[in-house]
């Protein structure tokens, strides 16, 4: 997109193209009203879809909203703070004992999902001082660790239901058809806000802080960022988001249980959607979590097959395709709706260079000095 | 007697623990990645055991002599692939392929060997034990299988410290192209480490399933104490290992005193105080970065 970020006209890098002048601009080839045009468009096209589609489909895409708000959380952790966390599941696992405590002091539990959130991302705070000692391998772990301490918690709590888990009260005396369309309009307020969150995020002063960390976490250090601040944050954001996931879920099925929402399936899932569908971009974890489902809904009769082959793709891509499908759809197009990096075009130009906008180096357009934020290669 | 009783179960199961752990601290140590799949590994062990064993007619005790060289090839062969390719492309790559290779791992072990609980039955071996007093116990099997960590340790050490192999691991670990350019070969060094890691989960893996009941997801569990004792005992030492181990034993065996409910638990906060007060662990040489 063409929008200028900063007022970064830079002077010419040599003199003899004294004509020449530099524009830092965002990496996409897509003109900049075409991302909140086609915003508006999705999100009153899905806005509408209860009106009608039937109550199994719209159940189907709460799933899918759940799942891709993780993976969004996820990728503001891996893709853009460089921290592996296997341990959301804790956060998922808050949220919805957070809907199921306070409904049963009475609380409405859609009302009480802000609320849940925001407890999954209080809680977030404190544990981050203890993981945040570890680092890559080991901090990986250590959020596993954490979460499978949460869980052992609420195990043992016969208050919340135990290991058996409780239902959760207050949602029963709604009809069927109400149920589905609270649910579903509840599911997207929060992963339309998830999405808009971090791209925010991303365009503000931190996501700059996150790129400049990745690509030399010294220098960014030496000039004064405060990367243990930006990586706190981002770590409390993902945990308010997966505390809304994991809060959506205990409203869609009415019940939760320890060792079903507290789950390492849960971060599994977020992972891989993640990384097949390319991390380090906001396209990347939408890709990844329909083609998630695609094969979900193709494979559900043949048991854990669907969860072998989307590991095994996600292995295979973060190998050989680091930047995942859309980063090779990406690379060739260049036609990011959320551009997040930057490339630097010509203002003007000597006669003798080429007419078009030119990257300055066309196989890392989304990189370079100026920084694309991306996953830590 | 209870909480004597409680502290020497902890002791012993210490030993499994750090079974579990050198593979996981080797490799940590050799190419500084952690293997996520490790406590998957030790449940294929268990279940390949569970498969050959009647096979060949091989008493399941004695099944070790087959799965622990099948796994140390096995290793190997995934360390030239795999991990060498996703560790070429960074440590943050083999940190996620480990863990897809542990989510495939384990659902495959579900879909092949389906959800039911398996245990190695070596019949009244694992039943004798000595018994000082009358509310003590002491299993023959967690006394050997704690021997046995404690000599894999020491051959471990012997082996890095003693052998021309050992050492050229130790200076690819410390500094690869120092190592590169006096003619060392990282990829197939990095593969006998893996060889040997694998070798060591194996061994835990069966020891587990002769001790207990295994399932397809037993092994995010093992894994998550083996980390622990790795991180309580300190970070790139071996013999920290084994007392982390211990110390994680004990505090699960001490917690599940209090009430039954609370043995993971307590390991767990145990952990967590190590990682708060002391972050290098109890002999650590570093911190855990």
């Amino acid at each position: 997109m063409s929008t200028t970020v900063t007022d970064a006209t830079v002077p010419p890098l040599a003199p003899t193209t004294a004509s020449s002048t530099l524009r830092v601009v965002r990496a996409s080839r897509l003109p900049n009203w075409l991302t909140p045009i086609l915003a508006a468009a999705g999100l009153g096209l899905l806005a509408f879809l209860p009106a009608f589609a039937p109550q199994s489909e719209t159940a189907l895409f709460v799933n899918v909203f759940v799942l891709l708000t993780m993976a969004l959380m996820w990728n503001l952790l891996a893709g853009y703070a460089g921290m592996v966390s296997i341990g959301q599941q804790a956060f998922v696992g808050l949220g919805a004992y957070g809907v199921l405590i306070f409904a049963k002091s009475g609380m409405e539990p859609v009302a009480s999902l802000p609320l849940a959130a925001i407890a999954a991302a209080i809680i977030a705070l404190p544990v981050s001082l203890l993981v945040f000692r570890l680092r890559g391998g080991y901090f990986a772990i250590a959020t596993w660790v954490v979460a499978d301490l949460a869980m052992q918690v609420i195990d043992s709590i016969s208050a919340v239901g135990g290991g058996t888990g409780e239902n959760v009260p207050g949602l029963s005396s709604l009809s069927p058809a109400a149920f589905g369309r609270v649910t579903y309009f509840a599911a997207l307020a929060v992963v339309a806000l998830a999405l808009a969150a971090s791209y925010g995020l991303l365009r503000s002063r931190l996501g700059l802080v996150l790129a400049a960390v990745r690509d030399d976490e010294v220098g960014a250090r030496s000039a004064g960022a405060r990367v243990m601040r930006a990586r706190r944050i981002v770590f409390v954001v993902a945990a308010l988001g997966c505390g809304a996931a994991g809060a959506l879920l205990a409203v869609s099925q009415l019940q939760v249980q320890p060792a079903s929402v507290f789950n390492v399936q849960w971060s599994a899932e977020m992972i891989f959607a993640t990384l097949i569908g390319g991390i380090g971009t906001l396209e990347g974890p939408i890709l990844g979590t329909v083609i998630f489902f695609v094969l979900q809904q193709n494979l559900a009769n043949d048991g854990a097959w669907y969860l072998i082959i989307f590991g095994s793709l996600a292995v295979l891509i973060a190998i050989w395709a680091p930047k995942g499908i859309f980063g090779l759809i990406d690379r060739r197009f260049a036609i990011s709706l959320f551009p997040l990096g930057h490339r630097v075009e010509h203002l003007s130009r000597p006669a003798s260079a080429p007419p078009a906008p030119v990257a300055a180096n066309p196989t890392s357009s989304r990189g370079g000095a100026v920084g694309a934020a991306g996953p830590p290669a | 007697m209870a909480w004597v009783n409680a502290l020497l179960q902890g002791i012993l199961i210490g030993g499994f623990y750090a079974l579990f752990a050198c593979g996981l601290s080797l490799l940590f140590g050799v190419m500084g990645i952690i293997n996520l799949a490790h406590g998957d590994l030790a449940v294929i062990a268990a279940f390949i055991a569970l498969t050959i064993a009647p096979a060949t007619g091989l008493p399941i005790v004695w099944s070790f002599v087959l799965v622990v060289p099948i796994f140390a090839i096995g290793g190997y062969l995934l360390q030239r692939t795999l991990l060498q390719a996703s560790l070429d492309r960074s440590p943050f790559t083999t940190l996620l392929v480990t863990f897809g290779l542990s989510v495939v791992i384990e659902n495959v072990v579900l879909e092949v060997f389906t959800s039911n609980g398996q245990s190695l039955n070596i019949g009244s071996l694992i039943a004798n034990s000595f018994n000082p007093s009358t509310a003590i116990s002491i299993s023959y099997f967690s006394l050997v299988v704690l021997a046995i960590a404690v000599v894999v340790l020491a051959c471990l050490q012997l082996f890095l410290s003693k052998t021309m192999t050992g050492r050229l691991i130790r200076a690819v670990a410390d500094d690869r192209e120092a190592a590169q350019l006096s003619g060392a070969n990282y990829r197939h060094l990095f593969a006998i480490a893996a060889a040997i890691a694998f070798a060591t989960v194996a061994l835990a893996g069966m020891a587990y399933g002769m001790y207990t009941e295994f399932s397809f997801s037993s092994g995010s569990a093992n894994l998550l104490f083996a980390f622990e004792a790795v991180v309580i005992g300190g970070i790139g030492s071996l013999w920290g290992t084994l007392v982390g181990g211990v110390v994680l034993g004990i505090a699960q065996q001490v917690g599940a005193q209090i009430n039954p409910a609370y043995q993971i638990l307590a390991g767990h906060l145990v952990f967590l105080a190590v990682l708060a007060i002391r972050p290098r662990g109890l002999f650590g040489v570093r911190a855990a970065t």
